[in-house]
């Protein structure tokens, strides 16, 4: 009992003992926040992999595939059918792709993806990534007439604006193809360096900021009505329908400042749903040639994953068959490379992986799951949080010797006060619990306050980071890089629970040594002691 | 005196019989007397209060010594040191060197004394005759070098570490000239600090009302009850010294050991505590060894005795009774 008193007491008396858990509290509470934001990461970038990528992939090592995707699937139902809740076939091809702006053409190297628009929606979170708020219900390739998010729907309307892309779609797509016939009757008149003058009357309706937007409408060389217009009737009519990653085609440009001094951004599009674009890829077959076509920007995908973003272009698979040469022209039997599948919920993954594994031959099929596509960027998080771990647990195994140091200079300040305690029986056991009880105490007393701090902080992380953004005049979290606009930060109760019993355990282990220091002192030494 | 306390003869060779008391680390601290009370109620209250443990193992060893004992424990009474009243503390050949570097100080070179249960007995002696390292030995706070120890004649000089803090705890109360209470306590909780130490965490909680009325008794018999809030640095010398009486009784010791018990007090608080000590000694019949330098203290003690570099004065009057 009297244990409990005197430690109690001396927790309640000593000062600087409480200065030396500081760095226990801070050590907690920077640990909570950084596993928590770690975990939010984590969380977040797993679930848009995982939203992007369907469950399940059953590829072909090569890129001209298997034939005969439907005796595929209903092979893999036989083997798990009741395991899975949709399929749907696709390809995917490198490609490049060009598209002008102004008078030069930009060239990017892409994957293009060739999907089935009515099933692909079902097996992953395809159409949520979509700027067309129809085509996410249901992704058609056809262009839409106008209604394109002016903002990014996943961030909210308070994200950066995206005025561009008021104008995109069929009406942008006729104006456009009104003014290249305009001009293409100007050009044959004298007088060909004129300033554009007959695409003033939409410039007035273009943001004067926009340089790009402008000559974007404005364009007055129409290569494209050149090589293709008999197919597309001079732009009036729609090619063949793709689905742009969002990064392919525009960029974020600084737009001045806000009042708290960080920068305002929007975004500037190179192209619109609407523009035309050219597509160049293999064909099937050995070697193979290259071929191109024209196709019309239906929307943008954009899953904040920069590297599918920047990467991914999707069009149909029907199309995309046709031309790389992959439908048997006398069974009209289709080639694909590889099926998407998606698990019913609770299914494991990687035993499905496996138990199809050894039905294909992997020699000519790869199946893997969401986790072993990106296995590289979630075990890297994984080691970052890791080393993290390591590095801030050192941290309040440093407050420990802290704590060690300052106990020992309580226990000789406390000299006389155990001899008493002995001179009145109690025994060196108990002087050494007094002082393990101390140490407790002070861990618990440090970790509990770093729990709280540490919580606090996870809860107002966005506010603080805008208010360090704000004082330094450089924000602390910027969304173009991470491409999340909020620091997702989700608390785990079982890791919590870990550091706050790490850091007491550390606290008890510290105390040890001065509490058997006390322990062993001699009583008559000890009552001497002034 | 009971027949579990009855003492044993150290043999001839000055080897005593092994001791068959058994100072519990767990015997629980008794309820306090009112003023006195007998001591033997005391104690046999003492024993009823205990847990189960302890009080078999009291009994136990009461039995195993008495068979020890034979015929000689067979009586009322064990046998007497010289055959009269019977000691309570007594202390045969002590010696303790003190190491000064590679320099051996001898601080005592040879005490034998004999305290009567009841007897208020006052060692004197200069600075440095080494009277505080005999009164620390008594108070088994220290191990001699050679000699031994007997309370109730029962060895208890070579008892390990637990059983010493037990018998401290239960049997013992000392007081200091520095008074040594707990800064960061009250003085209520500074007498309740006995207690605390002799209980667990849940005996002191089931016990904790009549513990607390147990201290506040005895600070109100010291003439604290107005202070019992209080922490010692609020408090006069007099009043602290009062304190620690007051913390030195509330284990219903059976023995006072005083250090220098007025040596830090002016002529009015230091007679008022003298004072307290003899009234303790006749109504509780508490046995008190007091050690001294004034010899006006040491002449109201019963019997007195003197320390000489370590060894006792001849002429001081008989160191055994």
């Amino acid at each position: 009992m009297y244990k409990l008193l005197l430690s109690w007491r001396y927790l309640r008396t000593r000062y600087i003992a409480l200065a030396s858990i500081v760095s226990v509290t801070l050590g907690v509470a920077t640990m909570i926040v950084v596993n928590s934001v770690m975990h939010g990461f984590t969380t977040e970038m797993r679930n848009r992999i995982h939203g992007i990528l369907s469950d399940v992939v059953f590829e072909s090592r090569t890129i001209d595939g298997f034939r005969d995707a439907e005796w595929h699937m209903d092979r893999i139902s036989q083997i798990a059918g009741n395991e899975i809740a949709a399929m749907t076939p696709t390809v995917v091809v490198p490609a490049m792709l060009n598209f002008q702006v102004g008078e030069q053409w930009i060239t990017k190297p892409v994957q293009l993806i060739g999907i089935d628009p009515e099933t692909q929606g079902q097996v992953s979170d395809f159409g949520h990534y979509l700027q067309h708020p129809v085509n996410r219900r249901q992704l058609s390739f056809e262009l839409r007439e106008r209604g394109y998010d002016t903002y990014d729907h996943q961030a909210g309307p308070n994200s950066r604006p995206r005025k561009q892309m008021a104008f995109a779609g069929m009406g942008y797509r006729r104006r456009m193809a009104e003014s290249r016939r305009f001009l293409a009757a100007m050009t044959a008149s004298p007088g060909q360096n004129l300033p554009p003058q007959p695409g003033a009357g939409e410039d007035a309706s273009i943001p004067p900021a926009d340089p790009f937007a402008g000559v974007n409408l404005a364009d007055p060389f129409s290569h494209k009505e050149a090589e293709d217009g008999a197919a597309a009737d001079s732009g009036y009519e729609q090619h063949t329908g793709l689905v742009m990653g969002i990064a392919l085609g525009s960029f974020p440009q600084q737009i001045g400042k806000k009042k708290d001094g960080t920068p305002e951004y929007e975004d500037v599009f190179l192209v619109l749903p609407g523009d035309d674009v050219k597509l160049t890829f293999p064909t099937a077959g050995m070697p193979p040639q290259a071929v191109s076509g024209v196709f019309t920007i239906v929307d943008f995908y954009e899953s904040k994953m920069s590297e599918y973003d920047s990467s991914f272009v999707f069009m149909p698979i029907r199309k995309l068959q046709q031309m790389r040469g992959m439908i048997d022209p006398t069974t009209q039997v289709a080639m694909v490379n590889s099926i998407q599948i998606k698990l019913k919920p609770g299914v494991d993954g990687s035993a499905l992986r496996d138990r199809l594994q050894a039905e294909f031959h992997p020699e000519l099929y790869v199946v893997s799951t969401w986790q072993d596509k990106q296995s590289a960027l979630l075990a890297a998080v994984q080691m970052e949080t890791a080393i993290l771990n390591i590095l801030l647990f050192l941290i309040i195994a440093v407050a420990g010797f802290g704590i060690l140091a300052i106990f020992f200079m309580i226990v000789v300040e406390k000299t006389r006060d155990i001899g008493i305690l002995k001179s009145l029986g109690a025994s060196g056991w108990g002087v050494m619990g007094i002082f393990l009880s101390y140490g407790l105490a002070l861990g618990l007393l440090g970790s509990g306050v770093g729990m709280g701090l540490g919580l606090w902080l996870v809860a107002k992380i966005n506010w603080i980071a805008d208010v360090l953004g704000r004082i330094t005049g450089r924000p602390v979290f910027d969304p173009e890089i991470y491409y999340f606009y909020k620091i997702p930060a989700i608390v785990d109760p079982f890791t919590v629970t870990w550091i706050v019993c790490g850091a007491v355990a550390i606290a008890v282990l510290a105390s040890v040594l001065p509490a058997i220091r006390a322990a062993r002192m001699h009583p008559v030494e000890a009552l001497r002691y002034e | 005196m009971s027949d579990r306390l009855s003492p044993c003869e150290p043999d001839s060779a000055g080897r005593p019989m092994d001791s068959p008391l058994h100072f519990s680390p767990d015997a629980p601290a008794g309820p306090l007397l009112g003023g006195g009370a007998d001591r033997e109620g005391g104690l046999d209250q003492r024993r009823r209060a205990g847990t189960g443990p302890s009080e078999a193992d009291s009994d136990g060893s009461a039995t195993a010594r008495a068979a020890l004992l034979g015929e000689e424990a067979g009586g009322e009474a064990g046998g007497h040191l010289r055959g009269d009243p019977p000691a309570q503390l007594s202390a045969v050949d002590l010696k303790k060197n003190y190491q000064k570097g590679p320099v051996v100080i001898p601080v005592l070179r040879g005490v034998s004394l004999s305290v009567r249960e009841g007897e208020m007995l006052a060692i004197v002696g200069k600075s440095g005759s080494g009277k505080s390292t005999l009164l620390h030995l008594l108070a088994t706070l220290d191990v001699p070098d050679a000699g031994e120890i007997y309370f109730d004649g029962q060895r208890v000089d070579h008892l390990a570490g637990l059983e010493r803090d037990a018998l401290r705890n239960g049997y013992l109360g000392m007081i200091f000239q520095f008074y040594h209470l707990l800064p960061e306590l009250t003085t209520l909780e500074n007498v309740l600090m006995p207690l605390m130490i002799g209980e667990n965490v849940w005996g002191y909680v089931r016990r904790r009302r009549q513990l607390r009325q147990t201290a506040a008794g005895l600070l109100e018999m010291v003439g604290l009850g107005h202070r019992l809030r209080h922490r010692p640095r609020e408090l006069s010398g007099g009043e602290m010294q009062r304190a620690a009486i007051a913390r030195a009784l509330v284990g219903n010791p059976r023995i006072l050991l005083a250090d220098e018990p007025t040596g830090n007090l002016d002529f009015a608080s230091g007679r008022e505590i003298l004072e307290l000590l003899h009234r303790l000694n006749a109504e509780r019949k508490l046995t008190i060894v007091m050690v001294t330098h004034d010899p006006s203290i040491a002449e109201q003690a019963d019997r007195t005795i003197r320390l000489v570099e370590g060894q006792l004065e001849p002429g001081a009057g008989p160191a055994r009774l």
